[in-house]
């Protein structure tokens, strides 16, 4: 479950870039990567205190984000979508050999310090490590902020009104561009979150971003333009991998979820929540 | 500056189009036939590389630059290839019966992928060929009693007609023969009705199927095709390095391949050559770059995905045509020499592009 609200993280971030920019993210899970490396930063060389750490690691990778689509991304707009995905892997293939060139970085493997680790709580008969309910509380909250965010805020219903369709938002006086790259940073931001909040499982280190490609299945199952999609699919994912590894012989956990994204795609193209649009002369 | 006047149709059919292409190719064809006495060891062995990464690169050339279709899981044809020939040449067969049958296989797990192929479009289509890939290689590594497992299995050398290719003279030519073949063979199918209708589906699917494209086959059609070229790159790459290991045909591979189509130049026979032969030199160009940067670098274990995306980026922004694209420009300028414009190869720019609201 706790697993499963990364890959929702992770997910999440895949579907408000393809909603807004109708471009797939591939480098989503090295902006995690990078996310967690910035919290270490925060927390060992500048010694903030673990809510600090967070927030800086959000403000860096928003930043970080922003750069992004501005130097790499914006060039490419328009191009046949193929491309742009073959630019986002580029992305990632440079951040994770710039991570380990940083010094402090390198290739070893940290970890980072939460004030939830090793504690467990009883409800009842059953015990919860403390780390997996943060996890998901976190989920939780993040969900209910953005969500308040899209229904409440300017922007957030401009970057709505861009996602249903630029053009239109354009003449609307929305500046779709600048739009574009905040969500960008939004994503990043998010990113940072499911790299610190998958840090305690996995440790960081330079290729903790390939967890990324487990979210694609969550994205797809959940249908790839949908918000809620993301985070059901991410469950289901998650899920479905814990029982793959509990009852099936080994080495099906790896591939459980990939597994299930082509029957999903083999039954519903458009995943769960997917909207299925036939495509009009 | 050559002007070709068109005096029949059939002009615009044949394989070459004027009598210069046929000398360049020849001289061409001259130098690397006599390749063993100007190469070095070393360079022979790039040379193999090339030659194997070509097969392949026309392979996913043919899929992605030809039929518009998107795979992120060509590494697992790859290895269906190479394992399929492994086993076949441990049983004992002919190397000239192997190699087909390795072909074939690929081929008709290419047919297997492509089914949902026909239902799925762009992204979609990318993530269930990577989902493909990444199940192809754990049952690999988890399949122990046939492939060996994670630790791997050995190659036999290639017997031909009862005389062994164990020289690398002998298996480059070998390889030269079969990638001359690759591309010739490429270059007739899209000559022909079937090549046709592939690009037809690349540049408009709803137009295709409306000038009596059957959509369906062709697609299957093409998977089976660039999976079955895949395959014969796969089985030489195992003779070539004759160890194989389901850590060699990771999603990073199939990255890879997809990178020599894009590198290349996207549409074009000559890009996949090209596209092969940037991917094989580039280390090389890393490790002699190494010598001059700063230590920190330069010792990093990133450097070369760094360069390789920077690379990948940089090629998208500045030259989308790819390497192709850039020779055909260098030749316009020389051709055209006092009036060759910027603007001559820009490609028109569309802002919506949603996949959605159309």
């Amino acid at each position: 479950m706790a697993q499963g609200c990364v890959y929702a993280l992770v997910a999440l971030g895949f579907v408000l870039i393809y909603k807004a920019t109708e471009t797939v993210n591939f480098a989503q899970g090295d902006l995690m990567m990078l996310g967690a490396f910035f919290a270490l930063t925060g927390a060992t060389v500048l010694g903030l205190p673990y809510w600090f750490t967070i927030a800086f690691a959000i403000a860096v990778m928003a930043l970080v984000g922003m750069l992004l689509e501005r130097v790499v991304l914006r060039p490419v707009l328009g191009y046949p979508a193929f491309t742009v995905v073959m630019v986002t892997i580029g992305a990632g293939f440079v951040l994770r050999g710039v991570v380990t060139m940083i010094p402090g970085w390198g290739t070893e493997t940290y970890a980072l310090a939460t004030p939830f680790a090793d504690k467990v709580i009883r409800f009842g008969g059953v015990i919860v490590a403390e780390q997996q309910l943060a996890v998901i509380g976190h989920t939780a909250l993040l969900c209910l902020g953005l969500y308040l965010f899209f229904r409440f805020t300017r922007v957030g219903i401009a970057m709505q009104a861009s996602s249903q369709n630029q053009l239109a938002a354009y003449y609307m006086g929305i500046p779709v561009r600048r739009i574009n790259m905040l969500i960008w940073g939004l994503s990043a931001g998010i990113a940072a979150i499911g790299g610190i909040l998958l840090a305690p499982a996995t440790f960081v280190h330079s290729n903790m971003g390939f967890i990324g490609l487990k979210a694609f299945p969550a994205a797809v199952v959940g249908g790839f333009g949908s918000v809620p999609g993301a985070i059901v699919g991410g469950l289901i994912i998650g899920v479905v991998e814990a029982l793959a590894g509990f009852y099936m012989a080994e080495g099906f956990k790896d591939v459980a979820a990939y597994v299930v994204v082509l029957l999903v795609l083999m039954v519903k193209p458009s995943g769960i929540f997917g909207e299925t649009v036939a495509k009009k002369v | 500056m050559r002007f070709l006047f068109k005096t029949a149709y059939d002009q615009d059919l044949r394989l070459f189009r004027h009598r210069g292409q046929v000398f360049w190719y020849g001289l061409l064809a001259l130098v690397l036939l006599a390749a063993p006495w100007w190469a070095s060891e070393y360079v022979m062995s790039q040379l193999h590389f090339i030659g194997i990464y070509s097969i392949v690169g026309l392979g996913m050339m043919l899929l992605v630059g030809f039929t518009g279709q998107i795979s992120l899981g060509h590494a697992a044809f790859l290895a269906v290839g190479a394992y399929t020939e492994t086993l076949l040449q441990a049983a004992g067969w002919p190397f000239w019966l192997s190699l087909p049958c390795a072909a074939l296989l690929s081929a008709a797990v290419g047919i297997i992928v492509g089914l949902p192929a026909l239902r799925l479009k762009g992204i979609y289509l990318a993530i269930a060929t990577l989902a493909f890939g990444v199940i192809v290689e754990e049952i690999l590594a988890r399949w122990e009693s046939l492939t060996g497992g994670n630790s791997g299995k050995h190659v036999k050398a290639i017997e031909l007609f009862g005389a062994k290719l164990d020289g690398d003279a002998d298996f480059y030519y070998l390889v030269l023969a079969l990638t001359a073949l690759c591309c010739i063979a490429l270059a007739n199918l899209l000559r022909s009705p079937t090549g046709r209708a592939f690009v037809a589906i690349r540049d408009s699917e709803i137009s295709a199927s409306c000038m009596g494209v059957n959509l369906a086959k062709y697609k299957t059609l093409s998977f089976a095709l660039s999976a079955a070229l895949t395959g014969i790159g796969g089985a030489l790459y195992a003779h070539k390095v004759s160890f194989i290991s389901p850590e060699q045909f990771t999603l990073l591979v199939s990255i890879e391949l997809v990178t020599i189509v894009i590198l290349g130049g996207v549409g074009s026979i000559h890009g996949a050559v090209f596209g092969a032969a940037f991917i094989i030199v580039l280390p090389q160009l890393i490790s002699i770059a190494k010598d001059y940067l700063p230590a920190g670098v330069a010792g990093a274990a990133g450097l070369q995905s760094t360069v390789f995306g920077l690379v990948l980026i940089a090629f998208i922004i500045f030259e989308p045509m790819g390497l192709y694209g850039r020779w055909l420009k260098i030749r316009t300028w020389f051709e055209l020499f006092p009036f060759y414009r910027r603007g001559m190869f820009r490609r028109q720019k569309t802002y919506m592009k949603s996949e959605r609201l159309r």
